[in-house]
């Protein structure tokens, strides 16, 4: 009897356990977010939006920063895209036993497990070097493109894996081609999956730093990008670079740069999970 | 008889998918060919048993194992920190948690993986170390624990999710038998199903390691960046990412045998990452027969 007794009073302690636990995660997240906005919400203004970098803190701001970042975004989003969505196509429509598509599928899982840090090393020798583009945000973006690629391909190839084969016999018993089956169809019915992970992707992309430190992406850089051949910096490279500074008022600046680059990350992610759910809800096959 | 464009286009999609092999070919070819210039000059004996690390300096030095020992500690503490939590986690959400409450708390936990590495830097240094130097004596203001605990924290997810997964794929005629036995919900959890998916469990563990063994800013701003072969969690150490940084903020040559060292440490963390993605395919395999 009293092992019994002691059986279940183990079960239901383990309930508190597992609440604690799995409360731990989420209050650290609260107390680091409450603890960045107490001390970067005051930072923020105007000033802070459209200043250049300055050595010192209280006149610095990001303009550079995220400017660069928009930059970066537009860019990487212009190469990754197309080249994912392809490569997602094919593997799911056109390569399913060939031995190509095999390779290809082996070399994705394991690229997708290669630290950002060595995407930079690549980065570094290909488009900085080699190519002689110097660190500039076309040499940021294709690197960085490069880092997003597997999970645009992963993510396009869950999105029409979801579209029922009803809909392509339908498609070919019209007569349609295989092309035009894929483009009038099944794109426009995986469409709210696919956008999901691309904006997932390049919510990635907006937060990596190793690689563009890597590249040579300054920290320091007095001038807003113009062309893509610029040189240029990002908010987290920012971030990183006040973080690295011994005075508080640099922590202060980290903090509010820190909060945009959240919104930022946060707003891109509530879009992505908007729109699956609302792809979810429309879609009743 | 197919029509050209067809063919065209699929020849067009097929190009694109190769563009990822190109990627790994490209990477291994950068990582050889630059190191290759490094081991030519430094013999592979130094490299590997050389216990001081210091290119940068005017007496130069080029011994990885205070690069792996930095590494080493701070994925090991890491680790120690996110696998109890991540599995309790797991078998909490999948065995006790009903269905509304999973559905509030899985996408809390995943906020966690979506925010930037940088700012769980910031987080380790502004927050954590200080908390910790309130308690532990001696903790210097970089140091290896504090960075390991972040980043624990923040491979969290990739080890709840994973095991989760793993835990719900367990046939449910397991649980119906254990019950029917008597065993309470806690005993079944930890007797039938955690072993019945522990070989899923084992694969978020070796991807969470991949993961910590990669992670860069963390570790580059909370754990210091000084080569420390040491064991000590209190001390300042530095990781092979985190080299890979410092190198880079500076001003190092083209060519020059400090630039080499960054490929050098390069492929060995990415020999490391290889490896155990690859075993984690492996077991992912093996154990997908199993239940198949």
């Amino acid at each position: 009897m009293n092992k019994i007794r002691r059986n279940r009073l183990i079960d239901s302690a383990f309930k508190y356990v597992g609440v604690a636990c799995t409360g731990f995660g989420i209050i650290v997240l609260a107390i680091f977010l409450g603890d960045i906005l107490l001390k970067g919400i005051a930072r923020i203004d105007w000033d802070f939006l459209t200043n250049l970098p300055s050595r010192r803190a209280h006149r610095a701001g990001i303009l550079t920063a995220w400017t660069g970042t928009a930059w970066i975004l537009g860019l990487t989003a212009i190469i990754a895209i197309p080249l994912g969505v392809s490569a997602g196509i094919y593997l799911q429509e056109y390569g399913k036993k060939n031995r190509l598509a095999h390779i290809i599928e082996l070399n994705i899982a394991n690229l997708a497990g290669v630290p950002s840090i060595i995407y930079g090393l690549l980065g570094l020798q290909i488009f900085v070097r080699m190519l002689d583009w110097g660190g500039s945000l076309l040499a940021g973006a294709f690197t960085l493109a490069l880092l997003i690629l597997p999970i645009i391909i992963v993510a396009t190839r869950e999105a029409l894996k979801a579209v029922p084969n009803s809909l392509r016999e339908a498609s070919f018993g019209m007569g349609a081609t295989k092309w035009q089956t894929i483009w009038y169809q099944i794109l426009p019915a995986a469409s709210g999956g696919i956008l999901t992970g691309i904006i997932l992707a390049l919510s990635r992309a907006v937060g990596e730093t190793a690689p563009l430190i890597v590249i040579g992406a300054l920290a320091y850089v007095p001038f807003v990008a113009e062309t893509p051949m610029d040189e240029f910096t990002v908010l987290p490279i920012q971030i990183f670079n006040w973080v690295s500074r011994p005075q508080e008022a640099f922590l202060v600046n980290a903090a509010a740069a820190i909060i945009i680059l959240l919104a930022i990350t946060f707003v891109m992610n509530g879009i992505a999970v908007y729109l699956r759910n609302r792809w979810q809800k429309k879609v009743t096959w | 008889m197919k029509r050209t464009g067809e063919v065209v286009i699929e020849k067009i999609l097929a190009l694109s998918g190769l563009i990822t092999v190109l990627t790994t070919a490209a990477i291994i070819w950068v990582l050889v060919s630059e190191s290759w210039g490094f081991f030519v000059t430094v013999p592979l004996s130094d490299f590997l048993f050389d216990t001081e690390w210091t290119p940068l300096f005017a007496q130069k030095r080029y011994g990885i194992l205070p690069l792996l020992s930095g590494t080493f500690l701070t994925t090991a503490i890491a680790i120690l920190t996110a696998v109890p939590l991540g599995i309790i986690i797991a078998v909490y959400l999948s065995e006790y948690a009903n269905h509304d409450l999973r559905k509030a708390l899985k996408p809390a936990l995943e906020v966690l993986a979506a925010v930037p590495t940088v700012v769980y830097g910031f987080f380790a240094l502004t927050v954590v170390t200080p908390f910790l130097q309130t308690f532990i004596p001696g903790l210097g203001s970089f140091n290896a624990l504090s960075a390991g605990i972040v980043m624990g924290i923040m491979i969290i997810p990739v080890i709840s999710s994973l095991s989760e997964d793993a835990l719900y794929a367990v046939p449910k005629s397991l649980r119906e038998a254990s019950y029917g036995m008597g065993a309470t919900k806690f005993q079944t959890s930890f007797k039938v199903i955690v072993p019945a998916a522990s070989s899923g469990i084992m694969v978020s563990v070796i991807l969470g390691i991949a993961r910590a063994i990669g992670e860069t800013m963390v570790v580059a701003i909370a754990a210091g960046q000084q080569p420390n072969l040491t064991l000590d969690p209190r001390e300042a150490v530095e990781t092979i990412t985190a080299y890979i940084v410092q190198v880079s903020l500076g001003d190092v040559e083209h060519g020059s045998i400090e630039y080499k060292t960054i490929f050098a440490a390069g492929i060995t963390l990415f020999v490391f990452t290889f490896l155990l993605n690859n075993l984690s395919f492996w077991l992912k395999q093996k154990y997908q027969e199993k239940y198949e």
